[in-house]
This record gives C-alpha cells, structure tokens and sequence, in this order.
C-alpha cells in the first residue's frame, strides 16, 4: 500500500536532518503506530507522505504511485485518497461542522461548484452518515469552535472519511485530548480499520495506547528508523533506543 | 562586551544631552517658535472672537419683526432757535430729543417711549439725502422705555431731518439657519462620498491582499517555460479580449435596435450560461475525462462567456434607457433612476476593460499549464532548446512592455529606447534566467508578485489622500466625485496591507487540512482562509469608513468636496460661527462613527 524508501528531510536554513534515510513498507489494511520523543520526526514523517512537506530526497510509492514525482494535479488526486487528522483538529472554527465535514470531499468536486459552496447532494448525504457515524448528526449546523475538543476531533475524522480514503495519517490524534475521550478517538480510527480496511498510520505518545491498538510499531528517534515490529517486542532495551538512557517507562 | 569605564559614561552622556540641545534648538528656529506674537493684545483679542464664535455655532435664527419710529430735528438749531415740543399723549410708541435741536458733534438725548419691551436695534441718523448714519445702538427695558445719549453727525442742513429707532423683535420660534441646512446638506454628502470610497476600495483591496500575504504566495512556483508563455500570452489574451468585446458590442448594437429581442437577450442569455455552465462543469468526477470532452467543454465555456458579454451589454443599455425614463416619472425618487441609468453606463464601461483582462488571465494560465507540461513531458536537448528559447522570448516581450510603458510616461518616440534597447536588454535577461534554472530549479513566481504588489501598495499608501484629491481633481473636476476617487485609492493601498497583515496571521492548521484533503489552491483560500479572515475583513473595513469620513471632512480643502468646502469658506469670509456649525457637525459624525463602528467590529467577531 505504502512504500517509503530512504526519506530524507532537510529543513532550508538547517543541517539538521529531521529524517534519515527512513525506510519501511506499509501492507493494506494495517494499523501502523509511530512513536518517538517530541521532535523526533514523527509529524515530518506523516507530512512527507501527503507531501505537505516536500521530502528533500528519498521516494515514496502510495499504491503504485510515485508520490514525490507526482506533479500538482496528481498529488491532488493522490491526496484525496489519503484522510489526515491533526492534533490540534485543524478545522475552521468559523465554518459549520457540515462544511467543515463536506470540506473533506474538496478534492473530488469541481473547483468551479465548491467556489459557490455548492456540493452535490449525494455528498451532502454522505456527510449526514459520516457525522452520525461518530455520533455528531445533531451538531450539523453548529459552528465547528462551539464543540468540545473531543467532538472537534470526531469532525475531523468524519473529513477524513469523507475523502473515501484508501489511508488516513493520524498526526498524534489524542494528545490534546484526556484519556477517556483518547480511546473514544482511537476506537473510531480501530473501526474505521478494522471495518473499513483502510490502513492507518498513526502517531502516538503512549506506549499503552500503541499496545492496545497497533498492529506494529515504527519507531523514530532523530530522524533515524530504530524499531520496526509489533509492539510487544519493545522490551526495556529497546525501549530505552527509542526514548534515551534516562526514559522511565511509565505507561 | 567590556563596559566603558564610568568617567568616559558621564562624558558620553554628556555629549548625548548636548545634542539634544542642539536638536531642539533647531526645532524652535526652523518651527519660528514665537511667544511676543502670542501674548500681543490683537492676537489675543481675535483668538478669544474665534473661540467666543466656536461656541455659539449658527445653527438657529428667528424670523424677526422691524418696528421704526421717527422725529424730526434740526442740526443746527434754525435762527430763533425752536421750543421743546410737548410729549404727545398717546400708547403709540414716539421719540423725544432734548434738545429738540442743536449744533453737529454735539450729543443729545434720545428717549423712547411705549416700544416693545426688551428689544434692541439701532438708532440711525437719517439725513436729506436718505442714507442712514448709525449713531449708536438702544436696547429698551421692560416697560418698552430707554434713554440714550448720542453725537449728532457733522451734517448741518436748514431743513428738518429725522433720528430714526429701529427695534427688531423675535417671531415665533427658532428655525434651523441657512447655515444649518447647508452643513446638514454637507455632512451627508459627506458621509456618503466616505462610503462610496470605502466601498469601492474593499471591493478592490480584498483580491489584491491575497497576493501581498506571503503565507499564500510563498509556496507558488513554477517553471521558466511557464513563466515566459505566460508573459507572452497575457498581452495577446488582452488584446483579444479588448477585439473580441469589441465586436460583441458592436453585434449587441443590432439587438438593441428592437426592444423585444434586447429583453429576450437579458432574460435568456443567463438562462444560456447556467445550462453551459450545468454541462461542462460537472460536480464531480472520479476520473479525469478524455480530452475531446474537456476541449468540448471549453468551448462551451467560451461560447457562454461571449453569450454573457452580449447579455452584459444588452442588459447595460436597458438600465441606461430605462433609468432615463424612471428620472423624469419617479419625482423625489428620480435620483434612483439615475443610479440605475449611472450603473448601466458603468456596466457598459467596464465590460470591455474586464473581457480584456479575463482573456488575458484564461490564455496567460492556459500559456502557463503548457510550459507546465512541456516541462514534465520533455527532457533533454528538446527541452533544453525549449527551455532557453522561450526564456528569452518571454524576457523579450517583458522588455518590450516595459519599454513602451517608459515611452508613454517620458514621452519618448526614439525606438532604439523603446523597442530595440528594452528587447536586448530582456532577452539577455531571460536568457540569464534560463541558464540559472538550467537544472529544472523552480522560480518563486509567487513571491516575486508578492513583492512587486507590496512595493506598489507601501508606494501608494505613503501619498496622503489630500494629495491625490488634487490630482483627482484635475482629472473629474471638482466635487465630491474626486473625493471619493482619492480616498477610494488611498484605502486600496492602505486597505492591501492591513488585509493582508491579517491573511498572514490567520492559523495555519486548517489550512493544512484543506490541503490534505486534495484540495486546489483556490478551493484552500476559499474555504481555509476566508472563514478565518471575515471577522478581521468586517471590522477593518469599518476602521477604514470611519477614516475615511474623518478624511472626507478635510478633502474639500482641496476641491474634493463634502463639508470641508463648506468650512473653508466660511474660515475665509471670517464667519467663525458659521465654520463652528460645520466643525460641530464633523465631531458628531466622527463620535458616531466611532461609536458605531466599534459596536459593530464587536458583533462581527
């Protein structure tokens, strides 16, 4: 599904490299979790994927297709396969949460229709279904700043699924989020998995959410890989690779 | 760093205070800082007339009752001279002099009885020759009696002449003054130049800020091939344009000529365009099309844009007619017939100038998808020759334009200057350009418009709107049109900056999101940026109404009309409680704009 072969990120202006040479094989349908110290690379990674940050060298292959050759109108259409959620949600706060959810489908429709607003019912439809999917049917017609943090969150996960997404990138979905309302979060994302098979790739800071969800484990730390397996070999020393001599494990 | 010692910090600053010295010193010269002028007594007398006058603005008037009474006297006193007349025993109101004669420049009393009480005017002096001298002012007491003493004029004469009271009473009750009206008339105008401005500029300054925001404009790249089409295509697009508006409006001529097909145009050539518009723009496509369908589709696309201008044109010439003949029946309401006759003439103005620049904007991104293509497609030798060859042609033509915007501005006819030189000297410099981005190195197209409109915005931005009313005034004449054209311009540039100061601190995070989504640039502005921007846009706005009432107040300095016509002249003639209406009726605008746009920035967000 997806294949990431030596990517590397050089942020302009720094030596430092954000990623190292990275390297793994994404198969479908899988629940891949991505752990590291904050700064370790873990968002450059999943933005790399997207090409929301253009990868300074490396290749990425999503589904067959080379992403970092992809040109404008091919990204798009690459793009519009993928779902992403963000920490901090990232939607219009001003917007309704209906156009906030059928935002999602900006990379299907004609530019010229959405300019107006306009999106074709079935959309319209679908993102009804999609809100009360995740439990949002009557909070339609609310402004998106009106709801809680965790209903934000579901918002963003009906955007993604409005993408009809083959892959949804989780950039640390439940870090802003207390922990009852991160595993609501994360058994959506189980759901959308397990029911839908759509591959997930997914950053997290808890080692405990990482064993009750993934179905494997990459780990960063500086830009290097230094873990690919299922989460139950990450044995203390291993675990001391990915988080540094001093880390205490605490979950 | 070492700190100097302490004996070199007291010398230092003491050189410091020194300066200042030297600088404020020179303030004083230059500002001609000049107390003996401030405390002379003239001065000082004028000062406290105009402040007195500020604060008795001529707002109301009555209308006012004359009453006049009259009795004879001799200056000097006949030969015999004459015997006091005995007071007339009557309610009517009569004069008394004593003595009833004497020599000229000498005083007399004046006594009046039965006036009206507590009236006041002048009591003349009225010669053979009917000219009135003023000899001093009465003003009666309650019971309608005064005294005064007067000096009679050096006008010695052997026949009688007459002193003449003249007492004006107040009638009902007080009205608005000519100068009232006129101000309230004034503000208005005022107000609503402000708005026009204010108006005209958003709907220009809002697109414009999009690309003086450099979080929009600093991710756009692209190719040197797409570049140089571009630059050569957008010339002939506006060329185009400009012909083909042309003959649609020349076609539309033909339709206007029966009435019945000119209605027939406005009401169907909509209908036309949203059928094109419903086929060849689909709601959403799994797959891309073939490209006979999207060359189909184009062409719809284009034969409902020329559809829409001969729509544009009819439906011009019927607001023009059809607000000619609301003038005249509408009465007090004529004036919105002319608006609709004025936005008919506008329509039909700017039709032309837009199709030109809409084709030009079609063909220059057409051009640029090209030089896209002939990039992804092409490499080696053929893009290479490609490559340097449309750089240079595409730095040409770019030196050519500039070349012939120099030759219009400076006047100049020589072609060596203005064809040959600016040619050369592009091409060099595309040819530069292309050997720069010999190894596919985008060019930051984005930032470099963000620079040049930035440039041309802080360049505007810095000549006061007083300034350009001048101008404005040159080319519409006087009046508040040139106002409104010269605030209008003024808040374009100052309207750019403050929008596009508030693009660049919208939250990037949704902005991500959208792009995530597959979204094209377009859509992510849409529905991205804008959401986050209105709240700002609203209240910025209404900053700038607000400025601009304050600066229409001003603009008539200048010929630019509104109130500060009006307070000019009155500042002129020396009517200071005529300019004190005016200066009332600026502040209260101004407080009430202030207040009002405040509520209203509050409610937006």
């Amino acid at each position: 599904m997806l294949s990431v072969h030596k990517v590397t990120k050089i942020y302009e202006g720094t030596a430092f490299r954000a990623l190292d040479e990275v390297t793994f094989d994404v198969p479908k349908g899988q629940f891949l979790a991505v752990i590291g110290l904050s700064g370790s690379g873990k968002s450059t990674l999943l933005r790399c994927i997207n090409r929301l940050i253009d990868p300074t060298s490396g290749r990425i292959l999503f589904d067959g297709l080379d992403v970092t050759a992809a040109n404008d109108s091919e990204l798009r259409r690459i793009r519009r396969r993928i779902g992403m959620v963000f920490q901090h949600f990232n939607l219009v706060h001003r917007s309704s949460v209906l156009t906030n959810v059928l935002a999602g489908r900006l990379g299907y429709v004609n530019p010229a229709w959405s300019f107006l607003n306009r999106f074709p019912p079935e959309d319209v439809a679908n993102a009804h279904k999609q809100l009360a999917r995740v439990g949002l049917s009557e909070k339609a017609d609310n402004r998106a700043d009106e709801l809680s943090g965790g209903q934000q969150q579901r918002v963003g996960i009906a955007r993604a699924l409005m993408q009809e997404p083959d892959m949804i990138l989780a950039d640390e979905p439940v870090a802003s989020l207390d922990p009852v309302l991160a595993h609501s979060i994360m058994q959506y994302l189980e759901q959308i998995n397990k029911e839908d098979g759509v591959t997930v790739l997914c950053s997290l800071h808890f080692l405990d959410l990482v064993h009750r969800y993934a179905d494997r484990v990459v780990a960063l730390n500086q830009g290097q890989l230094v873990f690919d397996g299922p989460p139950k070999e990450i044995d203390d020393q291993k675990f001391k690779d990915i988080y540094g001599k001093e880390a205490e494990r605490v979950g | 760093m070492k700190k100097p010692s302490s004996p070199m910090r007291s010398v230092r600053l003491g050189l410091w205070i020194v300066v200042g010295l030297l600088i404020y010193a020179y303030g004083f010269q230059v500002t001609n800082v000049n107390l003996d002028e401030i405390q002379s007594e003239t001065r000082q007398t004028r000062l406290q007339r105009i402040i007195r006058a500020l604060f008795r603005p001529d707002l109301f008037e009555y209308d006012r009752e004359e009453f006049q009474v009259t009795v004879p006297v001799y200056v000097p006193c006949p030969a015999g001279g004459m015997e006091p007349a005995a007071p007339p025993t009557t309610s009517d109101p009569y004069l008394v002099v004593t003595p009833p004669c004497a020599d000229p420049r000498t005083d007399v009393t004046v006594e009046g009885f039965n006036f009206e009480p507590n009236t006041e005017g002048p009591l003349n002096f009225i010669p053979p020759s009917g000219v009135s001298l003023k000899m001093t002012d009465v003003a009666t007491d309650g019971e309608g009696h005064f005294v005064v003493s007067a000096r009679l004029p050096n006008r010695p004469e052997t026949v009688e002449q007459t002193i003449r009271a003249v007492t004006r009473r107040n009638v009902g009750l007080p009205h608005f003054s000519p100068n009232a009206i006129n101000t309230w008339e004034k503000i208005i105008e005022t107000v609503f130049l402000a708005l026009l401005a204010t108006t005209l500029a958003t709907a220009l300054a809002v697109p414009i800020s999009f690309f003086a925001a450099r979080n929009l404009m600093k991710d756009v790249t692209t190719s040197l091939t797409s570049v140089a089409l571009a630059i050569i295509a957008w010339p002939v697009g506006i060329w185009l344009g400009a012909l083909l508006a042309g003959w649609l409006g020349m076609g539309s001529q033909r339709l206007m000529a029966n009435v019945g097909l000119q209605l027939g145009g406005v009401v169907l050539s909509p209908l036309l365009i949203w059928g094109a518009a419903r086929w060849a723009v689909p709601p959403e496509e799994k797959q891309a099309p073939r490209r006979i369908i999207r060359w189909a589709r184009m062409a719809a696309m284009g034969l409902a844009v020329a559809v829409g201008l001969v729509g544009l044109f009819l439906l011009a010439d019927l607001a023009s007619d059809w607000g000619t003949l609301l003038r005249v029946r509408l009465g007090v309401f004529g004036f919105l017939g002319e608006f609709v006759a004025d936005l008919g003439d506008i329509i039909s103005l700017l039709i032309a100038p837009i199709a030109a620049i809409a084709t030009g904007a079609v063909l220059g991104s057409l051009a640029g998808r090209a030089g896209q293509q002939i990039n992804e497609r092409l490499s080696g030798a053929p893009w290479l020759a490609l490559h340097y060859g449309l750089g240079t042609v595409g730095g040409a033509v770019l030196g050519l334009l500039i070349g012939a915007a120099i030759g219009w501005l400076y006047e100049i006819a020589n072609p060596l200057y203005i064809r040959t030189l600016p040619v050369i000297v592009g091409a060099a410099g595309g040819l530069l350009m292309a050997f720069r981005t010999r190894h596919r190195r985008p060019i930051g197209i984005g930032l470099t418009i963000y620079y040049i409109v930035r440039t041309i915005l802080n360049a505007v931005r810095s000549i006061e709107a007083l300034i350009v009313a001048l101008v404005m005034v040159v080319w519409v004449g006087l009046g508040p049109f040139a106002g409104s054209l010269a605030l209008a311009l003024h808040s374009i540039a100052a309207g750019g900056k403050l929008y596009s100061e508030q693009v660049e601190s919208i939250m990037a995070g949704p902005l991500e999101a959208i792009k995530a989504s597959g979204a094209t640039r377009l859509q992510t502005i849409i529905y991205a940026v804008i959401p986050q921007i209105i709240p700002p846009y609203i209240s910025f706005t209404m900053y700038r109404w607000d400025i601009n009432v304050r600066m229409s107040t001003i603009i008539g300095l200048v010929g630019g009309g509104g109130i500060g016509f009006l307070l000019q002249q009155n500042m002129n003639l020396l009517n200071y409680r005529g300019a004190s209406a005016q200066i009332l009726a600026i502040a209260i605008v101004v407080a009430t704009m202030d207040y009002l746009s405040s509520r209203l920035r509050e409610r937006a967000i």
